[in-house]
């Protein structure tokens, strides 16, 4: 998978509570959702975010609630791929069952600013900041999480995996 | 003979079907309990459909109504019916309605539906609560308990362990939720990330079944996976007249592998508050005196339990609520609301002027029952206190332990007992 965006580069412990606040949390349709992501964080995010633009965080980014919400508004609000030097463990489970891309790599969110253009291979881990010229190397998924992405999300891989049980049986 | 392992490590290869597991290595395990909310799990039933039409067994999975209930509005009044559906369709034996219904994580060990040993996935990241009794369980999102909905079954990454090792007796006045806000201030919010927490020492052992539960329920707070404390008589004495089922006791091997060991000694730990924005913004709560409040809420699945009520009561007994200040006091099962009248509780909570709740997460996470303002401030015994977790997103919400949120309903701004008439 190849990415393209702009940059939106935010700090630590971005915490699922700005990501989708729970006033909105009355709704399950991803539209809605994305029209209020980031809202308390930095409430222009939703009306300047376009198609394929790339989230940049530092580290835990994702923490407190295990609200699903907060992945499938960023997915649904088109961001692409979510670079973070940490991500919290729940949304970091979340993102690969729900098929949104994400990636650990500090020195990328070193090194990249709020409105560089930046391209991303997330197959190989490469993520480049075309503005400045400089690239860098993610570390790749375990097989196991490679996998569930492939498939797009744990909820595809577990039909599959059911699927192939049953004609073995 | 297999290697020495920890809590954690011994639950996860039981579950996994193996004699052993190491830290990082990548599992699937059975699950003995899936538990999800009215917001977590209409869209954890919308993705089990797509994998199969019933629940894998509708006795081990938890449906409970709690953070909007009763209804709020329209909206929330659709999701727990999507809930209540689901439930009557597949013949879902445990869940609540409204009337019966509690906070999940007060419930369930209340209720008995938690044993030790279980391992359980909630979509709820406070499900870590559970660790109190010897569970390992873990909160997820929607996706994996649809999964878990469908098949019984989850995938999991076997997490290191940290020992925090307590020892020595907590001042009067200190308790449970000091322990935990002093840890998450000492470590930080991902002090504990990916890995497991396990609390022992003498003042854990020494300690309530509902203190316990107060600092593994934050665990979450410091990045925690789960927050495990070993099973004794005192939870053998809670589990054994409640419980549904038979359990598997798991304790530590003593040389198990640690990724880190703190000591800690408790008797060194003061009344703690944390200052927004962040759980870990910890601070003695006698050094705050100078901060005004608008609004106190006791109550939620970390301090809405029935010593917590004790706790808030006897500060709150013959005194009333400062005009300037909401409190609102929320007990966190039915069976606590109906204790608290029983004990005469109740009572002293209305003869100081507190709001008396039926039980719901509400305001603690900015749902209902008491949001709040533009620039309005909060002391809680909840959990959060991120940019707008309670309401507007210039609110403010500073968390501490029943007793310096009763002191600090009393007196309008963050105070001790001592500090009152």
């Amino acid at each position: 998978m190849k990415f393209e965006g702009n940059a939106h580069r935010y700090g630590r412990d971005i915490d699922t509570d700005v990501i989708i606040p729970a006033r909105y949390l009355t709704t399950t349709v991803p539209e809605e959702l994305a029209k209020h992501c980031l809202e308390d964080l930095d409430p222009s995010f939703a009306s300047k975010v376009e198609p394929g633009d790339i989230l940049v965080a530092e580290e835990n980014f994702g923490c407190g609630s295990s609200r699903e919400h907060a992945p499938i508004s960023i997915k649904a609000a088109g961001v692409s791929v979510v670079i973070a030097k940490s991500f919290a463990r729940i949304f970091y489970r979340n993102s690969i069952n729900i098929g949104l891309p994400i990636m650990e790599c500090a020195e990328a969110v070193d090194g990249i600013k709020t409105g560089d253009r930046v391209a991303v291979d997330a197959d190989t881990g490469t993520i480049k900041n075309l503005t400045t010229g400089e690239e860098f190397h993610a570390q790749p998924f375990p097989p196991f999480i490679q996998e569930i992405i492939e498939y797009g999300g744990l909820i595809p891989r577990t039909k599959a995996k059911l699927a192939k049980e049953q004609q073995a049986s | 003979m297999s290697r020495p392992m920890t809590i954690a490590e011994k639950i996860l290869a039981a579950h996994a079907g193996l004699d052993e597991v190491v830290p990082g290595q990548l599992i699937e395990c059975d699950l003995d309990l899936v538990l999800s909310n009215d917001v977590t799990a209409p869209i954890a039933i919308d993705e089990c459909r797509k994998i199969t039409d019933r629940v894998w067994d509708p006795d081990r999975v938890v449906m409970v109504p709690d953070h909007y209930t009763p209804a709020k509005d329209i909206k929330s009044a659709e999701l727990s019916k999507r809930v209540r559906d689901f439930v009557r369709e597949q013949g879902i034996s445990h869940y609540w309605e409204v009337g019966k219904v509690g906070i999940e994580h007060a419930l369930l060990p209340e209720q008995g539906v938690c044993v030790p040993g279980d391992l359980i996935i909630g979509a709820d990241s406070h499900t870590c609560t559970y660790g109190a009794l010897g569970c390992f369980s873990t909160g997820v999102g929607s996706t994996d308990a649809g999964v878990g909905l469908a098949t019984g079954r989850a995938w999991f990454k076997v997490p290191e362990s940290i020992k925090f090792e307590i020892d020595g007796e907590l001042a009067p006045g200190v308790s449970g939720k000091d322990v935990i806000l002093h840890i998450i201030g000492m470590i930080g919010v991902d002090g504990a990330l990916y890995k497991a927490m396990e609390f022992t020492g003498s003042t854990i052992r020494s300690m309530s079944m509902d203190g316990r539960m107060t600092i593994s329920n934050m665990a979450i707070e410091a990045g925690g996976k789960a927050g495990l404390i070993e099973v004794d008589d005192v939870t053998r004495a809670y589990v054994d007249p409640r419980k549904e089922r038979d359990y598997v006791e798991y304790h530590s091997d003593p040389d198990a592998v640690y990724a880190a060991v703190y000591h800690i000694d408790a008797t060194q730990i003061e009344p703690t508050v944390a200052l927004p924005h962040l759980p870990s913004n910890t601070r003695p709560a006698r050094a705050c005196r100078d901060i005004d409040i608008d609004q106190v809420v006791i109550g939620s699945c970390t301090n809405g339990r029935i010593e917590d009520m004790r706790a808030a009561a006897e500060v709150l007994k013959g005194r009333t609520v400062d005009p300037r200040v909401r409190c609102i006091i929320i007990p966190a099962t039915q069976q606590i609301e109906r204790q608290c009248i029983e004990e005469g509780l109740t009572q002293i909570f209305l003869d100081a002027n507190c709001a008396v709740s039926t039980p719901t997460c509400g305001p603690c996470l900015g749902g209902h029952m008491g949001c709040l303002a533009h620039g309005e401030r909060a002391v809680t015994t909840t959990n959060r206190n991120f940019v707008g977790r309670m309401g507007d997103p210039t609110s403010e919400v500073i968390l501490a332990n029943p007793v310096v949120a009763a002191a600090s309903a009393v007196a309008g701004h963050v105070a001790l007992p001592e500090d009152l008439d």
